[in-house]
């Protein structure tokens, strides 16, 4: 079509994502190549071990990717709605959808009292928009804002990020479960083989260390995407409602009411938290189970309020301007 | 989509598609011969106002033109604006009831004026109202974004939508009109201006 659009796309963003796939399909074949090195090299256990591992890691995989929608909604205690129960809600879906042009996910609400939303689902036809009633009634959002945060939602469903970060997260659950089964492996059935068979014996502790190195890296790669998807579902939610200022009031309204809720409750929310509008778990705990480490840029599934402020600020910026004709490539 | 979109995480602005709106007029021959709806000579833009001045200046350069041929003879009556509930802006043309062609005509020219400045993607959908002796009302609406239409018709005062006749009317016209196949799109429309 000979139109041009007022949109300007976002470069920047676009090259950190790129990146951030290419350094994590980089580790994926380094690790790919060494396992096979490993297999080859290595007599029946080790070979087994590497096996059990990718199978038992692409199926659970494969499984909370497929039910994905049914998982999150069980985790979250939530109902679907049907459009005579919430007609709003259903109302501002609908019309955002016919905007975008995408398929209407179904629409269900969770009974927590902390303010937020997610979507999930492999993909829009099998996708479900989840709020809180927290969000719904007790975070006093204005309808814009309301809309704001389904539409951003509504972005997660079209960029399919579930899928990818499924996808994106493959590796390190495999590299999980290696490191996992070469220790017990190591535990039960080191002394056995031992004395006959030095280098098996050396084999199982490399596979161990090289699975650590790669789940440590793909953990921080995937935390770094995650991040990014935020930031293009919020980029993508703002263009679509044209209203960013709704978007950021929306922001920092639920943030500030995630702040004053104690922590136990959030605790239960943890699970889904990738998915999430805002974050509902301040710390984060990455490797180990237990103590919490300290709020970490690093490890975080969102980015920072003030990154995401900031972002959504420039497009508040790009609205505002006089249109001087076609900008951009498309 | 894309594939490439996907793993990049970003969405291209859906263009709307305009020319199947001049479809209507002989839809509506067709509608009053076999149903006995006929238009009511209204009709609204849907569309999401962005924030910002670019959009506030066209909006007011449409309107001035609209408004133009107010008084002549098929020239309507001046075009209302309201905001409703959901945050969307309307704009309502009204013209006789035996002139659907001028209708269509203003119609399509607010739809040109917003792709052209740009604002494409934020046409929502065009409604054009009907009406028959019985006084049941019935819309047709447009979605920019497929080129499709639907029926829709509420009845009374409640959230009620009268299926029977929309399926009804798919029937009739489905040969004239594009209509929409999947019906999880019909959206409703209470209280839309205009109907």
């Amino acid at each position: 079509m000979a139109t041009h659009t007022r949109y300007a796309p976002d470069r920047g963003l676009t090259v950190r994502i790129t990146a951030t796939l290419f350094l994590l399909g980089l580790v994926f074949v380094a690790f790919v190549a060494l396992l096979i090195g490993i297999m080859t090299a290595a007599h029946a256990s080790g070979a087994a071990i590497i096996l059990v591992a990718v199978i038992f890691g692409g199926g659970s995989a494969f499984i909370s990717l497929f039910y994905s929608d049914k998982i999150a909604l069980a985790a979250a205690g939530a109902h679907e709605v049907s459009p005579q129960q919430a007609p709003e809600l259903h109302g501002i879906v609908d019309r955002l959808c016919a905007l975008a042009d995408m398929d209407k996910p179904r629409v269900a609400i969770a009974p927590a009292r902390m303010p937020n939303a997610f979507a999930t689902g492999r993909n829009s036809k099998n996708s479900v928009l989840c709020v809180t009633e927290g969000l719904l009634y007790h975070s006093g959002l204005t309808q814009e804002e309301l809309e704001g945060v389904l539409a951003h939602e509504l972005s997660h469903v079209a960029h399919k990020d579930v899928q990818v970060m499924t996808y994106a997260s493959l590796l390190a659950i495999v590299a999980g479960l290696l490191v996992r089964f070469a220790f017990y492996s190591e535990l039960f059935g080191g002394g056995r083989r031992g004395g006959d068979n030095g280098q098996a014996a050396l084999l199982i502790p490399l596979i161990m260390l090289a699975s650590i190195v790669v789940y440590a890296i793909s953990f921080l790669l995937i935390r770094l995407l995650s991040r990014y998807r935020e930031l293009a579902a919020d980029r993508s939610g703002a263009l679509l409602t044209q209203n960013p200022s709704a978007l950021i009031s929306a922001l920092t309204k639920v943030s500030q009411g995630m702040n004053r809720i104690p922590t136990q409750d959030l605790r239960a929310a943890e699970p889904l938290n990738a998915f999430y509008f805002a974050p509902a778990m301040k710390l984060t705990r990455g490797g180990g189970r237990g103590g919490g480490a300290s709020l970490s840029a690093l490890f975080s599934t969102h980015p920072s309020l003030d990154k995401r402020i900031e972002q959504l600020t420039k497009i508040q910026r790009e609205l505002g301007q006089v249109d001087s004709g076609p900008r951009g490539l498309r | 989509m894309g594939f490439l979109d996907t793993i990049l995480g970003r969405t291209k602005p859906v263009q709307p598609k305009l020319d199947d709106l001049f479809g209507l007029p002989s839809a509506a021959v067709q509608l009053e011969a076999a149903t006995g709806f006929k238009p009511t000579g209204s009709g609204s833009v849907s569309f999401r106002a962005p924030e910002g001045k670019p959009f506030a200046d066209i909006q007011k350069e449409v309107l001035e033109l609209l408004d133009m041929d107010n008084g002549k003879p098929g020239g309507g009556l001046p075009v209302e604006v309201t905001k409703d509930s959901y945050g969307y802006t309307w704009l309502v043309v009204s013209h006789m009831s035996d002139e659907i062609d001028a209708l269509v005509t203003d119609l399509h020219a607010v739809n040109s004026a917003l792709v052209d400045g740009g604002f494409g993607p934020q046409l929502l959908c065009t409604l054009v109202a009907f009406t028959d002796d019985s006084h049941r009302r019935l819309s047709l609406v447009y979605l920019y974004k497929r080129g499709t239409f639907y029926p829709f018709a509420p009845l009374g005062g409640g959230n009620n939508r009268d299926n029977a006749l929309e399926l009804q009317v798919k029937g009739v016209l489905g040969d004239d009109l594009k209509f929409e196949q999947d019906l999880t799109r019909w959206f409703p429309v209470w209280g839309a201006p205009g109907l």
